[in-house]
């Protein structure tokens, strides 16, 4: 179990409140390097405050959520590194960042955890090419000496801007839109604006990319290609994931470790043959949405029989 | 239009130009067979309190040529912004000659000015038509728009950008030439150098509303205080000009920054209030902080600009007299001239290029979607204080040309009304459009001084008539009218900063125009 042993991010009492209404309480988990982990949930269970308390959107009202971008983050250094009131740590054993303290932007740029967003979220008015440049925001920036040397035409801006729509350039042929590079993203079809949304956020070289409901309005066709597409980004860019998806086919398919909650609350955590035959989850998904409770069903009848209906 | 049967839309393949001719001569004889009874006749009471026949041939003969032209033109014409400036043109060169026709004395510079601006104007709609064929696919199948399609349109278009400045540079001179140093330092100056100020402000504005999307309605503060630092340190510590100018750009960049740090966190219309409220206040403390800037009164004798270092007054050691020519205050204009068409052009320059920057990429990502920006690593707190600072600092250096070009400041040429125009002029061109907001100033501060020429009307209207208090009415009708049929300015269309294989314009219907 790579959450186990080799974790990446250490989610640890994680409490979101909102006034009175309590979105996630006392939430812990890891997720592994090199998985994929799925975040599942009925509606409105937390999973996107899970996303944004982890990504920096939101500020946890508690918890603490620990990073090891490179190597282990052993939990003598995680300590040290709270009671410091530091923001990282650069220690022996590993990288360490502490997100609950980084602003979102920081979140993106240092501790390399990239998102996407449950409705999409593209520069619709720039062109799709233009959406995988900004992407290389911070790298460009420094090439081009923060602007001034860029802008007087000195130095090395030009060379890296080139290899800069090289890896756009690669991106858009994984994706298949190579063709449209020079399109307004706005006017690209939704699965393809969903596609790219994700090779944006490959686009800043991310350690974690978390992906909030890829499958969304896709057809079965394009979720065989998502899937794919996901499996590639793990096998070959070092990327973990973490996803939330209410598409039970890509989280039994290419999920290596799911996390089950409900109310704000874990109600379940291991890998998928574990996590379908938990009864809490069973219980939880029967009890709340008829969409959810079919796609369960559907998968369970395939394993189990009909044994798991209460 | 015209009458005339048939649509502009007709499919005709070949043989466009022979239609578009039939089509114009059928729209003059109509208006010939409407207008003989209407126009070419006037019945008017004699001496003798008797009716009597007059006739207005010439009259008849305008409408029949000036309806057919229309008729031809937008025929030939498929982009709308092509049609609308080829319309421009045409009652622009119809006024020209109207006024040569009417007016008892109309300045020939008026006359043959607006008519050649006519004329430049029809061209540049048959340029915008070319090349609208160059960066779109050709969607009609105008004769235009396959010479587009060829290498030579596409050169067609890379000349015309030369050829503008060309004719900028030599406008000045073209006009001493003409009408002698008294007759044309009203063009150079009122329209040459006053257009010039404001194209360089609307580009300086581009930067903060068009690429970055933050409304900013108190701008002018920045012209202020770019004026006001030149003034003070010219007259305090004996500055020169060059010295005080990248001086004044860094103040006015702090100021920029002093205004970007509380509205941070403000979006949309709260943001606009509180820039509003900024530009104010700097208006109320250089009213009020007398000891620093002599309240109402302003500050006088500001030292003039000199020509690296020669005056231009009539003095031993003085420009004319160094360079053995009589003396008249109009060198001194046209060197302002090129002053200012030196700073517009280093903005321009410096605003293509930034957008071609990471930078300038960020601030137009942070227009389409900043919570998008935040996602990907880009510090928006600094993206936005630079948007700020940088648009301040190009005010700062249009402030401190403006000082040194009147010799004088004062608090009242720092108002609203001077922050709404020039915003104005950033809407009206089209957000982010370069050229766009330059043809915007044109449009804007040119015709309300060419509105000014319309004595000419005093013949139609009689002697009460005074065009020029109706100027703002007029303008103020023309700016709802072209809100209505062009909201997203005159050039909507946006530019990408890169492209992989062909540059195409984004149009505007996917461009956000920011929130913040």
């Amino acid at each position: 179990m790579r959450w186990q042993t080799d974790p990446l991010l250490h989610v640890e009492h994680l409490t979101m409140r909102f006034g009175g209404l309590v979105a996630i309480d006392d939430l812990s988990f890891t997720a592994g390097r090199g998985d994929i982990t799925a975040l599942i949930g009925p509606n409105g269970a937390g999973k996107t405050t899970v996303f944004n308390c982890i990504t920096g959107f939101y500020k946890p009202t508690e918890g603490r959520l620990a990073f090891a971008r490179t190597g282990r983050a052993e939990a003598a250094d995680v300590e040290e590194l709270t009671n410091t009131g530091a923001r990282f740590a650069h220690e022996p054993a590993g990288d360490i960042y502490l997100l609950e303290r980084m602003p979102d932007f920081e979140i993106a740029a240092k501790a390399k955890v990239a998102r996407t967003f449950q409705n999409i979220r593209l520069f619709s008015g720039m062109t799709v090419l233009e959406n995988l440049i900004v992407a290389q925001h911070n790298p460009l920036m420094h090439a081009s000496g923060w602007t001034i040397m860029g802008l007087l035409g000195v130095g090395r801006y030009a060379s890296h801007e080139r290899a800069a729509v090289d890896k756009a350039r690669q991106w858009l042929d994984a994706i298949d839109l190579l063709d449209r590079a020079d399109d307004p993203a706005g006017d690209l079809p939704y699965g393809d604006q969903r596609r790219l949304e994700i090779a944006r956020a490959m686009c800043t070289d991310p350690v974690l990319l978390c992906l909030d409901e890829p499958a969304a309005g896709l057809n079965p066709r394009e979720t065989a290609d998502l899937n794919a597409l996901l499996l590639s980004i793990r096998e070959q860019h070092d990327t973990s994931l973490l996803l939330i998806e209410h598409d039970m086919a890509v989280v039994m398919q290419i999920s290596d470790h799911v996390v089950v909650i409900d109310y704000g609350v874990k109600i379940s955590d291991g890998d998928p043959d574990f996590v379908r035959n938990d009864p809490k989850v069973i219980a939880a998904y029967l009890g709340v949405s008829d969409e959810d409770v079919d796609a369960t069903d559907v998968n369970m009848d395939a394993e189990t029989g009909k044994e798991a209906r209460p | 239009m015209a009458g005339g049967s048939g649509d502009s839309t007709t499919p005709f393949d070949s043989g466009r130009l022979t239609y578009a001719v039939k089509q114009a001569g059928f729209a003059g004889l109509l208006t010939a067979g409407l207008g003989f009874p209407i126009i070419a006749f006037r019945a008017e009471p004699d001496i003798r309190n008797q009716l009597a026949l007059q006739t207005r041939w010439s009259w008849l003969v305008t409408a029949i040529v000036l309806l057919a032209a229309a008729r031809f033109l937008s025929l030939m014409l498929d982009g709308w912004r092509a049609r609308t400036l080829a319309m421009a043109g045409l009652l622009m060169a119809a006024f020209g000659l109207g006024s040569a026709w009417f007016a008892s004395q109309a300045a020939p510079a008026l006359v043959w000015g607006t008519i050649a601006a006519g004329l430049l104007c029809i061209g540049a709609g048959f340029w915008l038509e070319l090349r609208a064929a160059g960066t779109t696919a050709p969607a009609g199948p105008g004769p235009l728009r396959r010479i587009a399609a060829t290498r030579a349109g596409a050169l067609l278009g890379n000349w015309s950008a030369w050829i503008g400045l060309g004719a900028l540079i030599a406008f000045p001179l073209v006009m001493l030439g003409w009408l002698g140093p008294a007759g044309s330092l009203k063009w150079i100056n009122n329209y040459g150098v006053q257009i010039l100020i404001f194209v360089m402000l609307g580009w300086g504005l581009n930067i903060v509303v068009g690429l970055a999307g933050l409304l900013d309605l108190g701008y002018v503060a920045f012209y202020a205080v770019g004026a006001y630092s030149y003034a003070l340190l010219a007259t305090t510590f004996g500055l020169t000009f060059w010295i005080c100018l990248p001086l004044a750009g860094i103040l006015a960049a702090f100021t920029g920054i002093l205004l970007g740090f509380p509205v941070l966190r403000l979006r949309g219309d709260y943001l606009a209030l509180v820039t509003l409220a900024f530009g104010e206040i700097i208006y109320l403390v250089l009213l009020n902080w007398v000891d620093l800037t002599n309240g109402e009164a302003g500050i006088s004798s500001i030292p003039r600009v000199t020509f690296f270092g020669i005056t231009f007054y009539d003095e031993p050691g003085g420009f004319s007299e160094l360079f053995g020519l009589t003396f008249s205050p109009i060198y001194r204009t046209i060197f302002l001239f090129y002053l200012i068409l030196f700073l517009a052009l280093v903005t321009n320059f410096a605003t293509l290029r930034l957008r071609r920057m990471p930078i300038g990429r960020a601030w137009e990502a942070l227009r389409e979607d900043e919570i998008a920006c935040r996602s990907l690593g880009i510090n928006t707190v600094n993206t936005k204080l630079t948007a700020f600072a940088l648009g301040a600092m190009f005010g700062g250096f249009a402030g401190s040309f403006f000082a040194v070009r009147q010799g004088f400041v004062s608090p009242n040429s720092f108002t609203f009304i001077e922050s709404a125009t020039i915003l104005s002029i950033v809407v009206l061109g089209g957000m982010g459009s370069q050229i766009g907001v330059a043809l915007a100033a044109i449009v804007m501060i040119g015709g309300t001084e060419l509105l000014r020429e319309l004595d000419f009307l005093k013949q139609l209207f009689g002697n009460d008539f005074d065009p020029a208090l109706y100027r703002m009415l007029i303008f103020g009708l023309a700016m709802v009218v072209m809100m209505v049929f062009r909201p997203r300015g005159f050039i909507s269309t946006r530019a990408p900063s890169i492209f992989l294989k062909k540059r195409k314009g984004v149009s505007s219907e996917f461009v956000g125009q920011g929130s913040g």
